[in-house]
């Protein structure tokens, strides 16, 4: 059960958070809302009048509009051309043409009545994610929508993007719409809503004020007091354990992904990189990881070169990966915890000698592991699939941290996990610092860069902007993200 | 996490049933749509609309049709006494005659007429074993290997080669023609792996294209000197020395050692990919190829490996089939085992111990089949619709659900787990 018997009212011209954990049951409350699941019980209300839900055009008839995590755009389509996809303008009975020209009006003149530029006659894939952002809320403005859903619509925002996002929000609620802003940010939270209705294991646990304190929320999401900051010494950096220089990598489309990128992580530190998704930190993980060939450049781990190496030498040579696409890259779903727990040393003795597996030491270290690194499942012989998120995400972290690190690189290493697994995860990374062990630490959540690293390299269009000190301001370090270099961040480099 | 909840309050609610009879709970299971019971009631339906097909395919019974309001009990009792007749055959024909088996104990008889149908059934099976873990062992690595049918022809031609061309001692003989078959249908797989490995081309077409190949070839080499029986003009090869033939049960029984090996074979594919680095690797590589890639393993190379095994094993069963029951090379020695090898591993749903059974209920198939043939005249085609009918049955689980009014169980696996091929 996703839902168990949750109650939500949203006034008009309000903005409600809807706060709660990946998994608490958000998303499938909305898309209730939005038609794309039916209730097995209670009702929904629009005006006071019952309404049932069929599909997602009935909602939309209702006035329910939703801006998706995903968006729903056709790339190689204008902008209005999505924004008409659905409800096109037809001109000459049902089998007449296409009235573009309405359609473009129509865009434009939503756009402006709400403040939200958009260019109907660009392609959405030449569009940065913020603007297409905004194409999918006109969209649904443009369908006359009261309610706007917006599923967790900062998850790919700069700081500034997220601000201006914050603003339209608020403008919107001005005019009378009602907004569904669903996250699990607290900040954002507490900046814009006017109210806030936690869930946790699909029930209502609180409806709460923006005044109330980021402790007290984060601690009615996760059931019991957090704390969200990461605590840690001052760090106590050693010698050089990877030194990456001039990278030049490529991406799938074979246009320029990392550019020319030196770095040095030593032991005993944590490097993190900040930069909005898509800025080349993919790549560049993936290419001192032997997954895609760099153009140029030195890839070094203790002197030894790493480039031209295949993954499995890589990881022979002391390199712990948590990749950044759990379900895609880090865990096979379908194998059990033991299983997946040895997935990158199962031909390493004592699991294996390459040619049998040992099932006796994999059951036996499978254990140990689901203790010591607390992954709440029901056994070590349950498939990885049925484990929550941050769960699924501790046995990537328990298989990458059992063995003796040169280097960790961790890669978005708490996306969807929930809050009580980031805590856990954030201090295992800290110790595996404290034991000298050199940590990168790839995130575009800027407050998980700030909390863990002790250097921080902003990363934008495929460069090393800067390298700053974590006690940067957030602006500034936003600023860099964007794409825009200060006096004062060149002078700390 | 909507679909796990259903399942999460079962370990309560376990508890509480064993208040309730024993009985009643095995009931329950037995009626919800798992693996087995799907299986079972897929043969079951295949059962039933086989039996309207062979009343309506025998004009005799047929024409009592023509007066059914009349007198309706010739009509019934003319299609009850032929559908009868037809399915105690295939019984018959498949498992044993129960005429035959009293023959034998009160001595009129003797146990090689009682236990033919047995060995007919586990001849026909031998080959299918090692086609049907050929598609499943690359099935479970995520390759689609149609190309089973091209191996085994491979391996029919090797061993079969090797079985006439060189002299050596029994034992050794079969050990050298048992391994030309093995490597010759090896070699046959390792050509679609390698371009999938190198050049992503799809499997499915290379393997469909190497069938043909190996076909055609099959069928220039019997024509050729040396190869070709010199006291025939039609395309038939030289028999094979006996050296090189798998020993079997005294004729007219034709059960051999193949079907021994094969059930080797299916506990050596168990362990292989259960037990072994490479099976990890294969299962890794099957179900999440960018997992198995970011862990270290070398995608490219298990699919090379995977499609070398796949095509030794197919091999092997042309192997079995060449060596054991056939004793030389036709156009047809391989007959379909192939493709059959794709229908056995569906139907043991890609497990090794799955495909061997269904491998011999294929077999008792054929066999039955045989024998409803010759003695009520039922096609031998009706088997092949059979075995059509339970594949699509199998297939298609909603369909048996909703025929049944099963309880939702673990169905949802059988219908996607064949769909990933594609």
């Amino acid at each position: 059960m996703a839902n168990d018997h949750i109650d939500i009212t949203v006034e008009p011209g309000e903005v409600h958070a809807l706060l709660g954990e990946n998994g608490a049951g958000k998303s499938t409350l909305m898309n209730q809302l939005y038609g794309l699941l039916q209730p097995d019980e209670g009702e929904i209300l629009v005006d006071g009048e019952p309404k049932v839900f069929r599909s997602p055009r009935d909602a939309i008839a209702a006035g329910i509009g939703m801006v998706h995590q995903h968006f729903m755009l056709v790339p190689v389509f204008t902008v209005a051309e999505n924004i008409a996809l659905g409800a096109e303008e037809v001109r000459g009975g049902p089998l007449g043409w296409l009235d573009r020209r309405r359609s473009r009006r129509d865009v434009l003149e939503t756009s402006k009545r709400y403040g939200l530029p958009v260019d109907p006659d660009a392609l959405v894939e030449n569009l940065p994610v913020g603007s297409q952002q905004r194409v999918e809320i006109v969209k649904a403005l443009t369908r006359d929508v009261d309610l706007l859903i917006l599923d967790e619509p900062t998850a790919v925002l700069t700081p500034q993007e997220t601000d201006e996002l914050l603003a339209v929000m608020r403008s919107l609620a001005e005019t009378g719409k009602s907004i569904v802003f669903i996250t699990h940010k607290l900040r954002e939270v507490k900046a814009i809503a006017d109210r806030i209705t936690v869930i946790r294991r699909g029930r209502t646990v609180a409806t709460a004020s923006p005044d109330t304190s980021t402790d007290e929320l984060a601690a009615l999401m996760v059931g019991r007091d957090v704390s969200l900051e990461v605590t840690k010494t001052p760090s106590d950096p050693g010698r050089e354990v990877l030194k990456v220089s001039g990278l030049i990598v490529d991406d799938d489309r074979g246009t320029r992904a990392v550019d020319r990128v030196d770095l040095v992580v030593r032991s005993g530190e944590v490097l993190g990189i900040a930069g909005v998704q898509g800025n080349g930190q993919t790549e560049l993980v993936e290419a001192i990881m032997g997954l895609r060939e760099s153009r140029a450049g030195l890839i070094e781990l203790e002197d030894k070169n790493l480039a031209g190496r295949t993954t499995k030498q890589v990881l022979r040579a002391g390199v712990g990966y948590v990749p950044e696409d759990r379900s895609l890259d880090g865990v096979v779903k379908d194998f059990t915890v033991a299983e997946n727990l040895v997935l990158d040393i199962y031909d390493q003795a004592p699991f294996g000698n390459g040619f049998k597996l040992n099932p006796g030491p994999i059951a036996d270290s499978a254990r140990e592991r689901v203790s010591q690194f607390d992954i709440r499942t029901s056994s070590p012989q349950s498939t990885v699939g049925t484990l929550s998120g941050g769960n699924q995400q501790k046995v990537v972290v328990a298989r990458e941290m059992s063995r003796p690190l040169k280097l960790l690189i961790a890669a978005q290493p708490t996306r969807g996990v929930d809050v009580g697994s980031i805590e856990f995860i954030h201090n295992q990374i800290i110790h595996e610092r404290d034991v000298g062990t050199a940590v990168l630490v790839v995130s575009s959540e800027l407050d998980e860069v700030l909390g863990l690293a002790d250097r921080i390299a902003v990363m934008y269009r495929g460069r090393i902007l800067a390298i700053v000190s974590p006690d940067t301001p957030r602006e500034e370090i936003g600023l860099l993200m964007a794409g825009v270099v200060t006096r004062e961040a060149e002078d700390t480099e | 996490m909507t679909t796990e909840a259903p399942e999460a309050p079962k370990a309560p609610a376990k508890k509480e049933e064993k208040e309730e009879s024993f009985f009643g709970l095995f009931l329950h299971n037995l009626w919800s749509a798992n693996t087995v019971t799907v299986t079972i009631l897929s043969i079951f339906l295949a059962l039933v609309i086989g039996a309207v097909l062979i009343v309506v395919s025998d004009s005799a019974v047929l024409s009592t049709f023509s007066y059914f309001t009349a007198r309706p009990s010739d009509a019934l009792n003319a299609s009850w006494d032929l559908i009868s007749r037809a399915y105690a055959d295939l019984f018959k024909g498949a498992i044993f005659d129960p005429a035959a088996v009293q023959a034998w104990f009160s001595g009129t008889g003797d146990w090689k007429t009682a236990l033919n149908p047995l060995s007919e059934t586990l001849t026909y099976a031998a080959p299918l074993v090692f086609t049907g873990l050929s598609v499943a062992l690359a099935f479970r690595g995520g390759l689609f290997n149609i190309g089973a049918q091209g191996q085994a022809v491979i391996g029919c031609v090797t061993a079969g080669v090797a079985g006439f061309a060189i002299g050596l001692p029994a034992g050794l003989h079969l050990i050298v023609a048992l391994a030309a078959g093995l490597i010759g249908g090896a070699l046959w797989g390792f050509v679609p792996g390698l371009l999938k490995a190198r050049t992503g081309a799809h499997e499915v077409i290379t393997t469909i294209m190497l069938n043909y190949t190996a076909t055609l070839f099959l069928g220039w080499l019997i024509l050729q000197n040396g190869v070709q029986d010199p006291d025939r003009t039609d395309a038939v090869s030289k028999t094979i020395e006996s050296t090189a033939a798998l020993p079997g049960l005294p004729a007219p029984l034709r059960v051999h050692l193949g079907i021994v090996l094969a059930v080797l074979a299916t506990a050596g594919v168990a362990w292989l990919i259960n037990r072994s680095s490479f099976g990890f690797e294969l299962r890794a590589v099957g179900v999440n190829p960018p997992a198995a890639r970011t862990a270290g393993m070398s995608v490219a190379r298990t699919y090379i490996m995977l499609m070398v095994v796949a095509g030794g094993l197919a091999g092997l069963g042309g192997a079995v089939q060449v060596l054991g029951t056939a004793d030389r090379l036709t156009g047809q020695v391989a007959g379909n085992i192939g493709f059959d090898g794709l229908l056995v591993a569906l139907l043991g749903r890609n497990k090794p111990w799955g495909t061997l059974f269904a491998a011999i209920l294929y077999g008792g198939l054929r066999a039955g089949g045989n024998l409803m043939q010759v003695d009520v005249g039922v096609s031998l085609e009706l088997v092949t619709v059979l075995q059509a009918l339970i594949v699509i049955f199998i297939a298609a689980p909603a369909l048996v659900k909703s025929i049944f009014q099963l309880r939702d169980a673990r169905t949802a696996r059988l219908g996607t787990s064949m769909a990933k091929g594609w």
